[in-house]
């Protein structure tokens, strides 16, 4: 009577295959050392090459000077800088075209993707000649295609001279649009603060924070006017007129501390060949900027187009059988659905511009690539610490953006119970 | 029943509708011109497309295209449409049109990238449609093989010795996976096709060629160019990372903890930097990570991360169809008793792959026209061809006419392909909706 149970088999090495109770720790073992030795092959292969090239990793290079110049910049800088304050000033290049671009693509997106639902069949087909012809066409293309028609056609600095002047600055003779950039008015201050010494690295202006604050008390006592309206409705059932109010305490505050401050515009202008004062935004700045808006735009009206599509007429209809007016069934029904379906694509779009933002170096425009990794890299010749830290300032401010994004998507996504 | 006198006893014969309301009147009135928002709307964007049309019509009739040079076309626009009149220079394109298709390629040798692109439309019919004989599927596995002989020529016994290490894994597979079962076959199969690979296949191939030398001319990758670089390009990294995406795809939702954490790793961390950043890195760190002494082709890493970025938003796309399946189908597959492959290759995937294909499609769609990229890195496709032709004297100035052609050809391309989807789209609906 042999009685051997198959039960208590003892572990034999065939069960890390074939046992389903140890082959996910099989697996993930074997994946991992997969993982680390290809991460140590490349991390060896990494040494010895530097090591054949003689250079190892540092970044002393970073304190340097750069010795390079940059045209576009949002703060101080000369040639006598480091490297590290080129790669800051690209940096600050960078998120000022984003900012722009975001700004310019989600209001252009908007009106676009409306008009395409338009009943007028005229601008409905020609809002979709304008989708399908920026989506389907590289973005590169655009930037340096829209650079071409800024240096080509534009007139000359040289043209607005004379009594009889080619050209003539608009708005009013305050902005110029050239050949070489669009000059447009500097704020300036009759009585200004003056600046704050930031670790002896850059300068903020006292008046710039001064408005910035001044508009931050305004909405946070415009919202407090607001929730005492709401509990006043939820007491009374009656809601009291509070948008005159509200508007004032937003726009009040920053418009009496601008008078206050002796604010006045810088125009700029011309003397000998080119204009001086003012704001100069180069032709690359502008170039990228509307291209990547343009192109972006696109795509963000498409998002518009299904967001609002995706709100079922029901939703309208119920609303108004509710008795609410039109305006707050937009503000109440419509747009807080339309939004939950539109603001993840929309938010990933701003992180496509972003992304995309690197190829100014296509046209010149210094920004993070053109700094760190472009000139910074071929004067020092540091290319993997270079596109390393490139890269991971990228990294870090599209996993800024998307922790955003995910915040977001917590707080406004169906509550399923 | 009383009477009730005031109802009709016979029926209306029905009226016409009124005029202004049916045919093009009404059509016109009810689209165009209906409330006075709609008006202006109706006559501004007439204005607009007026005033575009007049603007680059004449420039495109008013043209040139038989100059030798700028100036000559100038000259000859000048003669036949009288001074001062803007036009095109149409000549750029008919002397260049070639080098903006092949790039630097040898002309004697133009048929070799148009039969490898007739060849890819044959293996991919079998695959779009699905009315094609099925028996094409084996010439789709093989082609990938025959399209880099084609382009990059050499002897043809190099590429057949690939082949062949496949082919060889695949029998070690079958043989080994009868004897200790699949995984252990696997295993086995993937080192004889290494080893193969690594080892044998080189020698091997070097030897039958000197018996048996069949082979074309060899072309170098500096001179691919044009739409010749970026098709290849995009061709091989859409059809690389379609595969690799649903990979990481499943990584991302398994439930191993580890390989999970690899998975979503990789994925953020290409979704999170442009690309040209990893162009920089195929063009300048790719040699530093390798052993010392790599040094492969440029195109090839360009290739390589083409295909890793592609993959990471390919993975992305299939995971939000992965989460767009009912749970049910997973627990269905599982009651039936499917392991995992069997339940993702016969369940799950047809059907998350099926809700993907939109987002697919237009993840291809910015892979080609990413391929324009490349011209930072140094690679000549189209945008950077119109800086080479530009570069020659006779025709330094000339940009419009450039862009134009090379808008309008990847227009064309991106078009055709979201169209496709499109297709695809409500060829695969089985819902009623």
């Amino acid at each position: 009577m042999s009685a051997a149970p198959t039960q208590t088999r003892s572990f034999t090495i065939g069960m890390l295959l074939y046992d389903t109770r140890y082959r996910a720790l099989t697996i993930q073992v074997v994946a991992l050392a997969g993982f680390m030795l290809l991460a140590a092959w490349l991390v060896a292969n990494t040494v010895q090459n530097l090591e054949t090239l003689g250079k190892g990793v540092n970044l002393t290079f970073l304190g340097q000077p750069a010795s390079y110049d940059i045209n576009q910049r949002l703060i101080e800088y000369t040639s006598r800088s480091t490297h590290l304050r080129a790669a800051f000033v690209g940096l600050l290049n960078t998120l000022l075209v984003a900012v722009l671009g975001c700004a310019l693509a989600t209001v252009l997106g908007i009106i676009i993707g409306v008009l395409r639902l338009s009943r007028n069949w005229l601008v409905a087909r020609m809002m979709t000649v304008y989708i399908e012809g920026f989506r389907n066409v590289p973005v590169l293309l655009w930037i340096v295609f829209l650079m071409t028609i800024l240096i080509e056609t534009l007139p000359k600095p040289a043209a607005f001279r004379g009594d009889n002047p080619e050209a003539a600055m608009v708005l009013g003779d305050s902005v110029a649009i050239t050949n070489r950039g669009v000059y447009i008015p500097e704020p300036l201050f009759h009585r200004s603060l003056g600046d704050i010494d930031v670790f002896g690295a850059f300068y903020v202006s006292i008046d710039l924070l001064a408005l910035l604050a001044a508009l931050a008390a305004g909405i946070a006592a415009s919202v407090a006017v607001k929730r005492r309206a709401n509990r006043i409705q939820a007491e009374k059932g009656d809601r009291p007129a509070t948008w005159h109010l509200r508007t004032a305490l937003v726009v009040l505050p920053p418009l009496i501390l601008l008078l206050l401050l002796g604010f006045h515009l810088g125009r700029p202008e011309l003397k000998g060949f080119n204009f001086t004062g003012g704001i100069h935004m180069r032709n690359s700045l502008i170039a990228l900027w509307l291209a990547l808006s343009l192109y972006t735009a696109a795509f963000i009206a498409e998002i518009v187009r299904a967001g609002i599509l995706a709100v079922s007429k029901g939703q309208s209809e119920a609303a108004f059988s509710l008795g609410l007016r039109p305006r707050r069934t937009m503000s109440l029904i419509i747009l807080p659905q339309a939004l939950r379906i539109i603001i993840p694509p929309l938010i990933s779009q701003f992180l496509n511009l972003t992304k995309n933002s690197s190829l100014a170096i296509a046209v010149g425009y210094m920004d993070l690539t053109g700094t760190l990794g472009g000139i910074t890299l071929n004067q020092t010749g540091r290319e993997l610490e270079c596109i390393l830290l490139m890269m991971l300032v990228y990294l870090s401010i599209s996993l800024g953006i998307s922790a955003f994004m995910n915040w977001y998507n917590d707080r406004v996504k169906l509550k399923e119970r | 029943m009383p009477q009730t006198a005031f109802a009709r006893t016979e029926i209306l014969a029905p009226k016409p509708a009124p005029r202004v309301e049916v045919g093009v009147v009404g059509w016109v009135s009810k689209n165009l011109f209906g409330g006075w928002l709609n008006t202006l709307l109706t006559i501004v964007s007439v204005y607009l497309v007026a005033a575009a049309l007049i603007a680059v019509i004449p420039w495109m009739i008013q043209s040139s295209w038989t100059a030798q040079s700028l100036n000559e076309c100038r000259d000859q626009i000048a003669q036949m449409y009288g001074e001062g009149v803007n036009g095109a220079c149409w000549s750029v394109i008919r002397e260049r049109y070639l080098q903006l298709f092949y790039g630097f390629y040898p002309s004697d040798g133009y048929w070799r990238p148009n039969l490898a692109l007739v060849l890819m439309l044959v293996a991919l019919s079998p695959v779009l449609f699905t009315s094609v004989p099925r028996k094409l599927l084996w010439f789709s596995a093989v082609y990938p093989f025959l399209a880099y002989w084609l382009l990059w020529g050499g002897s043809i016994w190099f590429p057949a010795s690939i082949i062949g290490g496949l082919a060889l894994g695949y029998g070690v597979l079958v043989a080994a996976a009868r004897r200790f079962g699949f995984l252990a076959g696997f295993i086995c199969g993937a080192l004889a096709t290494l080893i193969w690979l690594f080892y044998l296949g080189g020698p091997v191939a070097g030897a039958v060629h000197q018996v048996v030398p069949i082979g074309i001319e060899a072309v170098e990758s500096a001179r691919f160019g044009g739409f010749m670089l970026s098709t290849t390009i995009g061709v091989t990294g859409i059809a690389c990372s379609l595969p690799l995406g649903i990979l990481l795809a499943l990584g991302r939702k398994s439930d191993l903890l580890i390989v999970k954490s690899l998975c979503v790793g990789f994925i953020e961390f290409i979704r999170g930097v442009p690309l040209i950043t990893l162009l920089f890195v195929a063009s300048t760190l790719l040699n530093i990570f390798l052993p010392p002494g790599t040094n492969f082709d440029l195109i090839l890493r360009v290739v390589i991360m083409v295909t890793l970025f592609s993959a990471a938003y390919i993975a992305e796309v299939v995971r939000g169809g992965l989460a767009g399946l009912p749970s049910g189908q997973y627990e269905a597959a599982d009651a039936l008793g499917l392991d995992y492959w069997r339940s993702m290759r016969l369940v799950v995937l047809p059907q998350a792959l099926k809700i993907s294909i939109p987002g697919i499609v237009s993840t291809f769609i910015g892979l080609f026209k990413d391929t324009t990229l490349v011209s930072i890195i140094g690679l000549l496709d189209p945008l950077g061809l119109t800086n080479t032709i530009r570069a020659d004297a006779a025709w330094n100035g000339v940009v419009w006419e450039l862009y134009a052609f090379v808008a309008a050809l990847f227009f064309i391309f991106c078009f055709a392909m979201s169209r496709y989807s499109m297709y695809l789209e409500r060829k695969l609906q089985t819902e009623h909706r």
